[in-house]
């Protein structure tokens, strides 16, 4: 297990580096110094007043996407570092669980976007003068694209431990931190892979919209694709969007193949499950790697190195498990008093929202949001329907031909992980060209970059659908509308309505770039409580961003838990398959 | 031998286990005063159907739960936590998916802070002596059943155990593979080539504590209580068509079928009346049995080990389903011996409508809860009674999981019986079957 260094004289051929070798070292090599590149363009002073720092020369794309994946990776480091400590607190302390799973429910269901102008503020104030503070709120805007969703994971997984594995552990004595690193984390790494994923693409649609952003008199541009993408709009040259889409589009690609692909590779061994896998995830990197000699050595020293911290502990204290029944009126007293502190928080909070908003506002803007959100709501659920109708045939038709779905599901994962908001733009120059009418043609828009989502989750659902159902619905000869009510749909419904879940939360933020879309000085604005928030943040109106943010969360709250909350029931009750 | 029998390596003192209710007041009692003595150099086995609380007791006994009362000493020390010297085995091996053989078995070494290198070499002499050599590298989904259940043994006995605690290591895997398995460890206990000093081991196969075991405890269920205590007086290797192994089977098989207090004909179901406590048993596997029962070989009567071995049945599949058949008055079971009544024959030689027709007869005459929710229903003007009703009845009498599976078979069977309806979605009994 140990690594030993290569004894000198003969350097036999099992230590000298091979070809995998030489080009992995360069690659990484190249990674060092892209790390080293985008970190010093971070911390430089602001431009000065006028000034722009981004042009849009072809040249630059190449260090603008730099910039912007870096973005995206640290609001991932972030968002790690946020999943490990609040889902494991929220784990592992019943009165914290109390307040932190409703919180992050809650958080889930706010349009990030709206909030971008807060966060900005914020941020400039902390670094002043350094375009460290415009990097941070970017980041951070990230960050809260990412992060809940992973938590939830992670809290889940904490939750659902396997209690023989849990009991050897306990039996062997680990403490906190090795339970931590050998038994929870890893049986959680499934589960938080796939959220990282969905995460990441969610990022790339937030890291366009924050990287250039206009708040009342500030205006912030950080260099990268999204404030390239910015200026390009501002100066109508659609070369330069075409450029942008082509950049994204590589950006993306390099991120699933390099990185993504190969960990999901390597983490196959993170299921619990009886029997191999059927089927086990390819990469090539990973393969690419594991051919290399010191590069795989090196890679096997650091596991061993990770193994030594993870098995680390100060010093051996035998656990002593508590009697069962002492004070449990204690206790009781305790949650009562915790409970009285929740609700004069809760009560304190609300007083101040009221406070804020109430300034400038009156119960008619109330009602005037109301009935946007209603529109927008009436936006999403109809596009939804549109692309379900739309989508399900075809993906059924793509899943259950196994060879069609192994290209076509990748490809739909990653139009999912494409921010769609690069080419809103297009579609301003279509609608002013055949002068459409914005409400209903910008509507589109909303679902665009959210649709791929149905899409990959049936053509999974389509794939995984059990052999033996299908042939005796060939054998009873089950056709037409009877096969699709009877058959496939119930088969594929758990996969749509998780795919329709997270099309319908990201087309709610998606509303707020939609609805408002600009092309040079042209503006087409659609009625809803998007193009509402996205005009309060331009004119930087605090009050109107917190009213339309909060009654959009309302919306978005009420209508997952009353319509997609007993969907989801049914269909793990009734209609799972296994 | 005699030293060794003054010390007890382990003493169970009136250990008693009570579930709690999610209200905090205490529930019903799964382990009732329970005593054991476990010396060294023995082999001793928990024998028990499923319900007696034998897991719970190992669980005390390796300090991962601590009993409601009682004490247990390991060594002299009160176990009050998991400690050093007592490591388990489990059904379900219980092994890291994400670690490879080699670095399961160092698990508990390193855990402890153990050196290095000096785990590495403890973990290789651990599994070459259990038979795992060239598998080191491998991930525990690479093996069969038996390889992991290996590489569960290993890892505890890496770790120098004076006590191995077992809860059944053998149930998760086919015959053949149990069987070697079972033979190379008594093989290495017998040779004295482990470090234990003394094995407790929770098992439902009667055989299995007969080949294995020094003494055998007999649990009863609901509470678990100590029933009976057998000594196996056999030398090892054992053979299982000796005549004296044959009879400690049957004495045994005759001690776990007898109701311990009374002559009553109730069947041998914990609990009275309404509070009694139902097996998840299928009205096919019932009639299975009965057909089964009433062909040659057996004609009407059977000796229960030659049944279950006659039907490759496990007594925890085996007991449920005779004494079912006793409960309806189908069966009589009487010292380790199963004979079925007229009513039970004219139901196995009987076509589909008469066999239902029977059935519910037999539930509403012998089963009090079939016969108060049809009472309930037949009351009721609109025919109807939510299922929450009767399972807080229940739950007055037994804990949350049993009232769920008693009111489960309740439903299986009353269906079968077609005495009632149930509607799953809404929870609700009712008299209305689906046109």
């Amino acid at each position: 297990m140990t690594f030993k260094w290569p004894e000198l004289p003969p350097i036999s051929r099992r230590v000298a580096p091979n070809v995998w070798d030489f080009a992995a070292f360069a690659l990484i090599i190249a990674v060092f110094v892209a790390v080293a590149e985008a970190s010093r363009g971070m911390a430089m002073p602001l431009p000065p007043a006028g000034a722009s720092a981004v042009t849009l020369d072809y040249v630059n794309l190449p260090y603008y996407a730099l910039r912007t994946t870096a973005r995206m990776f640290l609001a991932l480091g972030a968002s790690f570092l946020f999943t490990f400590t609040y889902a494991t607190l929220a784990a592992k302390s019943r009165r914290a669980e109390m307040v932190l799973i409703p919180i992050l429910d809650v958080l889930q269901s706010v349009p990030v976007l709206g909030f971008l102008s807060f966060t900005v503020t914020v941020f400039l104030g902390l670094f002043p003068g350094s375009m460290l503070g415009a990097e941070c709120a970017a980041i951070f805007a990230i960050f809260t694209s990412q992060a809940w969703n992973m938590a939830f994971s992670f809290y889940q997984s904490l939750r659902t431990v396997p209690s023989d594995l849990e009991e050897v552990t306990r039996g062997f004595r680990l403490s906190a931190w090795q339970r931590f690193w050998f038994l929870e984390t890893p049986f959680a790494v499934p589960g938080l892979l796939w959220n990282t994923m969905m995460s990441m693409s969610g990022g790339w649609f937030f890291v366009v919209a924050s990287e250039a952003i206009t708040v009342g008199d500030t205006t912030i541009q950080l260099p990268g694709i999204g404030s390239y993408l910015a200026l390009a709009i501002d100066q109508k040259r659609i070369d330069a969007v075409g450029a942008a889409v082509l950049t994204m589009l590589v950006v993306i690609l390099a991120y699933d193949q390099f990185l993504f692909r190969p960990i999901v590779a390597w983490a196959g061994k993170f299921r619990v499950e009886l029997s191999a896998a059927q089927t086990k995830e390819e990469s090539w990197v990973l393969r690419f790697v594991q051919r290399t000699r010191w590069l795989r050595s090196l890679s096997e020293m650091t596991g061993d190195q990770f193994m030594r911290l993870a098995y680390f502990r100060p010093k051996l204290r035998p656990p002593r498990l508590p009697v069962a029944d002492q004070s449990a009126s204690l206790s009781r007293i305790i949650d009562l008093i915790w409970f009285a502190v929740i609700g004069l928080v809760a009560v304190w909070a609300v007083a101040k929202i009221y406070a804020f908003v109430s300034t400038e506002l009156s119960w008619s803007d109330l009602l005037e949001t109301i009935g946007l959100a209603g529109l927008t709501m009436v936006r999403v659920v109809v596009l939804l329907a549109l692309a379900t109708l739309f989508w399900v045939p075809i993906s059924v038709w793509i899943g259950l031909r196994p060879r069609v779905a192994e290209t076509m599901q990748p490809l739909a994962q990653f139009l999912a992980a494409f921010p769609a908001n690069v080419v809103f733009p297009i579609a301003v120059i279509a609608i002013l060209k055949f002068n459409l009418n914005p409400d209903i043609w910008l509507s589109v828009l909303i679902i665009f970059g959210t649709q791929w989502y149905i899409v990959f989750n049936v053509i999974a659902g389509a794939a995984a659908f059990p052999n033996d159902l299908k042939e005796a619905a060939s054998i009873f000869r089950a056709k037409g509308w009877q096969w699709w009510r009877n058959v496939i749909l119930p088969g594929i419904f758990p996969y749509y309505v998780t795919g329709a879940l997270t099309a319908s939360g990201g087309s709610w933020n998606a509303s707020i770039v939609a609805e408002y879309v600009k092309w040079g000085n042209d503006k087409i604005a659609a009625h809803g409580i998007g193009a509402y928030i996205a005009k309060a943040t331009e004119a930087g109106d605090y009050p109107k961003i917190v009213l339309g943010v909060a009654v959009m969360s309302a919306f978005v709250i009420v209508f997952n838990r009353l319509f997609w909350r007993p969907l989801f029931g049914f269909a793990e009750r009734r209609l799972r398959l296994n | 031998m005699l030293d060794a029998l003054t010390e007890p390596l382990l003493q169970i003192r009136h250990v008693s286990q009570r579930y709690r209710k999610g209200s905090g007041e205490e529930g019903v009692s799964i382990l009732d005063d329970m005593n054991l003595t476990l010396y060294e150099g023995e082999i001793v086995g928990l024998l028990g159907r499923s319900g007696c609380g034998k897991s719970s007791l190992l669980r005390i006994v390796s300090g991962l739960m601590r009993p409601s009362s009682g004490e247990v000493t390991f060594q002299g020390q009160p176990v009050e936590g998991p400690v050093g010297g007592i490591a388990m085995v489990f059904q379900s091996f219980a092994l890291f998916p994400w670690l490879s053989v080699l670095e399961n078995v160092e698990f508990g070494l390193r855990a402890m802070s153990v050196p290095e290198d000096l785990a590495h070499r403890r973990a290789l002499s651990a599994i070459d002596l259990i038979g795992l050599d060239g598998f080191e590298t491998a991930y525990p989904k690479e093996l069969s059943g038996g390889m992991r259940q290996r590489v569960g043994f290993a890892r505890a006995l890496v770790v120098n155990p004076s006590l191995l605690l077992m809860d059944e290591p053998f149930s998760a895997l086919d015959v053949l593979t149990a069987e070697t398995l079972r033979t190379d460890l008594l093989d290495l206990w017998c040779e004295g080539r482990m470090p234990i000093k003394s094995i407790l081991m929770v098992t439902h196969n009667i055989e299995e504590a007969v080949l294995m075991c020094d003494r055998i405890l007999v649990l009863s269920s609901n509470p678990g209580r100590i029933a009976a205590e057998i000594k196996v007086p056999l030398l090892h290797p054992r053979n299982r068509l000796d005549p004296e192994f044959r009879q400690l089977v049957d004495l045994i098989y005759a001690r776990m079928t007898q109701r311990a207090d009374s002559k009553t004909r109730e069947g041998n179901f914990p609990g009275l009346g309404l509070g009694m406590i139902l097996p998840r048993v299928s009205t096919n596997t019932l009639a299975g049995l009965l057909e089964a029962l009433i062909g040659p070989p057996f004609n009407g009567a059977a000796d229960l080990p030659h049944l279950a071995e006659d039907l490759q049945l496990e007594i925890d599949e085996l007991f449920p389903a005779a004494e079912t058949l006793q409960l309806l008055r189908f069966a009589e079971i009487e010292a380790g011996d199963i004979r079925v009544t007229p009513a039970g024959r004219k139901f196995a030689e009987g076509d589909v409508d008469t066999r239902k027709r029977l059935f519910g007869d037999h539930l509403l005459a012998y089963l009090p809860l079939a016969a108060r929710i049809r009472r309930v229903l037949d009351e009721r003007p609109t025919h109807q009674a939510p299922a929450d009703r009767f399972r807080q009845e229940l739950e007055d009498h037994m804990s949350d999981k049993a009232a769920e599976r008693t009111l489960n078979s309740v439903i299986n069977w009353s269906r079968y019986g077609e005495l009632f309806a149930f509607d799953d979605t809404a929870q609700v009994f009712s008299l209305e079957n689906p046109q």
